[in-house]
């Protein structure tokens, strides 16, 4: 087990549309300053946008807090999207795709769980959501993680 | 175990670490013509010798700290370098490990008469005891290699792997407005990856409104594969670009049927000759057999 | 219009005429609630000028989520119900990719490589490329 150090980046709130504009922005610097390749960039960009937008509609708003991390061998990036909504009843149920309980295409947590390396979710009906996902710079023991 | 017999053990260690320490000159000069030093180290006798004589001392100090049957024993540390390159040595002069592991066996014999005549020579007490000591330390050093050789063999795999990754997917403009991608070997998700966004670069560079995806040289295709394959067709497919994959053998048709994978939305070829002439069909080129009397098309 | 120096025009979408095509280039970020307005102004524009066509320009587009995603599917599924047709031109290859790993592949969706290119298709409505090398040595 390797060391890994994290460092605070931000912490910014989920109150609007206007603020999903914003977690997009700070991602995209965050990700280009790590050194994240234009298409990982990109992954995680639309990863923070869906989570963001799943805290803002079904959460009632939140925060994320992002940190960088770095375990000796690759730099990355941790997103904490955390809500005090009505949380999530049937976890499985809610990462499977097509499942939606607001309008959209159900597309949000399953999808947004492909597009990152790492993925973890902690709810409980009446407790809020805290959604994790952490993805690192290419070069990082992603093949490993995918051979499962 | 009582605690006596461990005793005894601790002790004989000692014993065993004192005639590694006594006869190392001895010990390194009959593992110069064992196979292991000798196929490794071919500069000069002395140089073999030296080898030798750096893993008798490690043995030493493994024997005498007593931990005889610990792969960890600091004792190894010095020499774990070494063996890490003998062990690579002989796996790339084709010996396998179960070979290199015999070889390190065969280190055995040769000490263990030293070890008889120089207990004989003394009290001659706990000759078995002795015996069974040293063929315990040998063992974890077999251990030791095996684990080294191990770690080396990962080593070299991961940088294998970089380098595959870093050679360049050449994509070929065949046609203004169609590329082509000869996939060539095992196509795994990160090479996958790379295919997928060379090529989907080029359809912007060279405004192809045709890709080719030529699986000809890929030798089997699993599910994972046939998804790698899908995923290409259909981001092709929102930038605005149609994917064609061609050179499906008989073979991977059949598998691809087994496997109960859907490539019905994707268009196939069986050769890459017959990709371009759908695409140059598609962007409204016509192709003349200027030999054949009719002249019409293909 | 309180955005910061980092988010531009995120807030309004022109609509353009073209002949009888429309054409919206989208540009940088994207607000949900000028996307919802964009879905609007489109369906509004088809019906006032009898536009035919539907060009999206994504080419300047760094993001397209699943929110997006819907949106330009439903512009697609509303305009074809008031007889005109959408094309989503100039789609980034890293926009391609993370769309598809999403799962949104958007099947219903005509695509172009640029807008000129999608211009053309909803011009030459039937059949497309004018020209056809070697069609004189086959006369």
């Amino acid at each position: 087990m390797t060391e890994t150090s994290g460092r605070l980046a931000a912490c910014l709130p989920i109150r609007s549309d206007m603020d999903l504009a914003w977690v997009r922005q700070h991602v995209r610097q965050a990700a280009a300053e790590i050194g994240f390749g234009l298409v990982e960039q990109t992954k995680l960009i639309t990863a923070a946008s869906e989570l963001a937008r799943n805290t803002l509609v079904h959460g009632g708003g939140g925060q994320v807090e992002s940190v960088v991390l770095d375990n000796g061998r690759a730099r990355g990036l941790r997103l904490t999207f955390t809500d005090a909504g009505p949380g999530i009843a049937d976890v499985e149920r809610a990462l499977t795709d097509g499942y939606t309980s607001g309008g959209g295409l159900g597309l949000g947590l399953g999808g947004a769980r492909r597009l990152v390396h790492e993925f973890s979710i902690d709810t409980r009906p009446g407790h809020g959501t805290c959604v994790t996902v952490v993805c690192w710079a290419a070069g990082a023991p992603r093949p490993r993680k995918e051979a499962r | 175990m009582t605690e006596e017999s461990a005793t005894n053990r601790g002790a004989s260690a000692r014993v065993v670490g004192d005639f590694l320490q006594r006869r190392r000159e001895q010990i390194s000069q009959r593992w110069a013509d064992e196979t292991l030093f000798r196929t490794v180290f071919t500069v000069s006798r002395d140089e073999t010798v030296e080898a030798a004589g750096a893993l008798v001392e490690a043995l030493a100090v493994v024997a005498a700290t007593g931990r005889i049957e610990d792969v960890q024993a600091p004792g190894f540390a010095g020499v774990r370098e070494q063996l890490a390159r003998m062990a690579a040595s002989r796996a790339r002069a084709g010996a396998t490990p179960a070979r290199i592991a015999d070889e390190v066996a065969a280190l055995h014999p040769s000490i263990s008469e030293l070890l008889t005549a120089d207990l004989a020579e003394a009290d001659g007490e706990g000759t078995g005891a002795h015996q069974v000591t040293l063929a315990v330390l040998l063992g974890t050093l077999r251990l030791v290699v095996m684990e080294t050789a191990l770690s080396a063999g990962e080593d070299i795999i991961e940088r294998q792997r970089l380098q595959l990754l870093e050679v360049a997917i050449p994509v070929i403009k065949l046609w203004t407005g169609i590329v082509a991608v000869p996939l060539i070997g095992t196509l795994d998700s990160a090479r996958s990856q790379v295919v997928m966004e060379s090529l989907l670069e080029a359809v912007v560079t060279q405004q192809a409104r045709y890709a080719i995806l030529d699986i000809t040289g890929v030798p089997t295709v699993d599910s994972l594969v046939a998804q790698h394959l899908m995923k290409t067709v259909a981001a092709a497919r929102l930038m605005g670009a149609e994917c064609i994959v061609s050179g499906i053998r008989p073979a991977i048709a059949q598998t691809i049927v087994h496997l109960g994978i859907d490539l019905g939305s994707v268009v196939t070829r069986a050769s890459l000759a017959d990709a371009l002439a759908y695409a140059l069909h598609q962007l409204g080129a016509v192709i003349v057999d200027r030999a054949a009397t009719g002249g019409g098309p293909r | 219009m309180t955005g910061g120096p980092g988010i531009p025009d995120g807030t309004h979408v022109p609509v353009l005429m073209l002949g009888d095509v429309l054409l919206v280039t989208l540009q940088g970020e994207l607000h949900d609630k000028a996307a919802e307005q964009l879905q609007q102004d489109i369906a509004a524009a088809i019906t006032d000028r009898s536009a035919r066509g539907v060009v999206i320009d994504v080419s300047g587009v760094e993001i397209v989520d699943s929110f997006l995603g819907r949106v330009f599917a439903e512009i697609a599924a509303s305009t074809r119900l008031l007889a005109a047709e959408t094309v989503v031109a100039g789609m980034r290859p890293a926009v391609a990719i993370t769309l598809v790993e999403l799962g949104l592949t958007l099947p219903g969706l005509r695509t172009a490589l640029d807008a000129d290119e999608a211009l053309r298709m909803l011009t030459r409505a039937s059949g497309y490329l004018s020209h056809v090398p070697g069609r004189r040595e086959n006369a």
